[in-house]
């Protein structure tokens, strides 16, 4: 295992990038720590996978440094850099058994077959197959296929870290969540350097300790999931996750207070500079029969809690009660202070004194 | 459910009937009827039974033409079947050189039969031929004319030169079919070359490469035009193969029976190796 520095590493797929637009990866500076569990999170075509590949050394960046312990790895290969990836759709070796693929990997580095034998039935084991070792891996459904494409990424203690990209998108629901889990406990045995790559948030905040969120080829947070959750660093953040994602008001603000078109909001704290943006969460938007009026437009019930759409001085918001609570007829919301963050140009201002 | 019947449908593949009556079944009707019967010419025509057939089977000369040309269809895949998947691995698969070497590989494939055969022809002769007259200047004793074993170099090369690009075509369409996800995970696992070609690339070239060995094999079995024009078969009967033989037999020696029930075991052997070839290839489709 080792940490992984990623010092100022730029892609683009293009021969000569002329602007930024060019770059599928902007800017990424930032050191993966030995042993830690990562989520990459993001949209599809942030540049999440073309981070992963850049690590793994299946695409060599156009600018920076990687750093595996403080060691050059820039110009190493693939196999030199010892990395374990699985991919989002499984890649299995049709003509061996679900055994040979697992034994596959490690093969090919000289490890001596009693070393295997453990390795490989102990990933079986792990990944639910033993019984079907010994059977031709080309006859099996899509999601036994990507166990073993996720055993052969496990199969290896030695590697430097282990990457996943969306390895679970084709496994049903019910088992995403038991392999979920494995990985997790996984981690916690062995303490592996995981990354995780993934555009379900759900995923990320469970799998990882730290989430990195990445938009538009840059990281715009890292954090813990209740970070993310709570002190959203760019509007980004707060859309993407949670759901429905946060308000975000364009509001005029003067000290503590935010105005709103006639409505003035009390805010916790004067920001360090100027903002022009309040972002708060449904969950901190408390409808009833106190604050500033709004017009209800739709109250959908999903289940656990009511989520009400309104109208509040021609700005669309999303509120979330609870499944039991009622809205009155003149409805109104007021926002708890503790759930407002406040930006500007979409990115988040500090405040306090 | 009650399926709507109705007889006039039969119409719609009668165009299809009768193309296949005059092209095909007719004329092998009437060689079923040469087959069992003797000729001496005016239309006068000798009950002659299974005389012929027995006669063929038990004939040196047909045994060993069909040897030739078991040999001959046995080398050519040799070659051109390992030589077209280690061209087609090193053709590039992007870029500007795509299009380029498809059209390459594409160019013998347009030549009709009977010039490819003159150009080779030509192109050995001693007297005027760059490569045999090269060859006899270097040094290397080289006529097919007169000598059995050059003869056989020279049809061989030929149809490698003619064909390869056929399977190198094939095989190059399955490796493009190939995920990029595979090589990744490939290098990710640490395979060496070979094992990448062993346990990715020749899995996934299967299917197209049973097609390529069953179209060269088909093709070469039948060979008549290039050897014809190159060789006429000899020097002596060397490089008479099958087909060559057989028309040698009815055009040339006007022995319509024998050549008839030839024609016939031919088939039949023809029959039989496609029945094998494609029970093999859909028992292989079925266990996917």
């Amino acid at each position: 295992m080792a940490s992984i520095d990623l010092d100022h590493i730029r892609h683009s797929y293009v021969a000569h990038p002329k602007s930024e637009r060019d770059y599928a990866l902007r800017e990424v500076d930032y050191t993966f720590e030995n042993g830690g569990a990562y989520a990459l999170l993001g949209p599809s075509g942030c540049g999440k996978t073309t981070l992963l590949n850049i690590i793994s050394g299946l695409l060599q960046a156009s600018h920076g440094r990687l750093l595996f312990d403080g060691r050059d790895v820039t110009n190493l290969s693939t196999q030199e850099r010892n990395i374990a990836q699985v991919f989002q759709f499984p890649v299995i070796y049709d003509t061996m058994t679900v055994y040979d693929n697992l034994a596959f990997p490690l093969r090919n580095r000289g490890v001596p077959a009693a070393e295997v034998d453990r390795k490989v039935r102990e990933t079986l084991e792990m990944i639910g197959l033993s019984d079907w070792a010994k059977r031709r891996a080309r006859g099996l459904t899509a999601d036994q296929k990507q166990k073993i494409s996720l055993g052969r990424g496990l199969v290896r203690s030695d590697v430097n870290a282990i990457l996943f990209d969306e390895p679970l998108t084709v496994i049903d629901p019910h088992m995403k969540w038991v392999l979920r889990s494995q990985l997790k406990q996984l981690h916690r045995r062995f303490g592996y350097t995981m990354i995780y790559v993934t555009h379900d948030q759900t995923e990320a905040l469970t799998f990882a300790e730290n989430v990195v969120v990445m938009y538009d080829g840059q990281i715009v947070q890292i954090g813990t999931p209740d970070a993310l959750f709570e002190r959203p660093k760019h509007t980004f953040v707060g859309y993407f996750i949670g759901s429905p994602g946060m308000n975000v008001l364009p509001v005029e603000v003067d000290g503590v207070t935010a105005r709103l078109g006639e409505h003035l909001i009390a805010l916790p704290d004067a920001p360090k500079g100027v903002a022009t943006e309040l972002g708060i969460r449904p969950e901190y938007v408390k409808v009833g029969a106190e604050g500033i009026p709004v017009t209800v437009t739709k109250v959908e019930d999903i289940g656990r809690h009511k989520v009400v759409r309104a109208t509040l001085a021609g700005q669309e918001i999303a509120a979330i009660v609870g499944e039991d609570e009622s809205i009155p007829a003149e409805p109104r919301v007021h926002f708890d202070p503790a759930g407002i963050n406040l930006y500007a140009d979409s990115w988040r201002v500090e405040t306090g004194a | 459910m009650d399926k709507p019947w109705n007889n006039r449908a039969w119409f719609m593949v009668l165009p299809v009937v009768v193309l296949v009556a005059f092209s095909a079944v007719i004329p092998l009707m009437t060689v079923v009827n040469y087959s069992v019967q003797d000729t001496f010419g005016n239309n006068q025509f000798f009950w002659a039974g299974t005389e012929w057939f027995e006669e063929m089977l038990h004939s040196e000369r047909f045994w060993q033409a069909m040897g030739r040309n078991l040999a001959f269809s046995f080398i050519i895949l040799a070659i051109e079947i390992p030589l077209g998947i280690l061209i087609a691995l090193n053709m590039p698969r992007s870029g500007w050189g795509v299009p380029v070497c498809l059209v390459l590989m594409a160019l013998p494939l347009l030549i009709p039969w009977n010039v490819v055969g003159t150009i080779w022809q030509v192109f050995g002769r001693v007297d005027i031929g760059l490569l045999g007259y090269a060859m006899n200047r270097l040094g290397i004793d080289y006529n097919y004319v007169n000598d059995p074993f050059d003869a056989w170099v020279t049809v061989i090369v030929m149809d490698v030169w003619h064909w390869t690009s056929l399977v190198v075509l094939l095989c190059y369409a399955g490796l493009v079919s190939i995920p990029d996800a595979y090589y990744q995970a490939a290098k990710i696992d640490g395979a060496s070359r070979w094992s990448i070609f062993r346990y990715i690339q020749l899995p996934k070239m299967n299917r197209v490469l049973l097609i390529a060995v069953l179209l060269r094999f088909m093709d070469s079995f039948m060979i008549y035009t290039e050897p014809f024009v190159v060789t006429g078969g000899g020097p002596g009967n060397s490089t008479t193969y099958l087909s060559i033989d057989l028309v040698k037999m009815a055009i040339g020696q006007f022995d319509l029976g024998p050549a008839a029930a030839m024609s016939i075991i031919y088939f039949l052997i023809v029959l039989l190796l496609s029945w094998v070839f494609y029970t093999v290839m859909t028992n292989y489709g079925a266990e996917r």
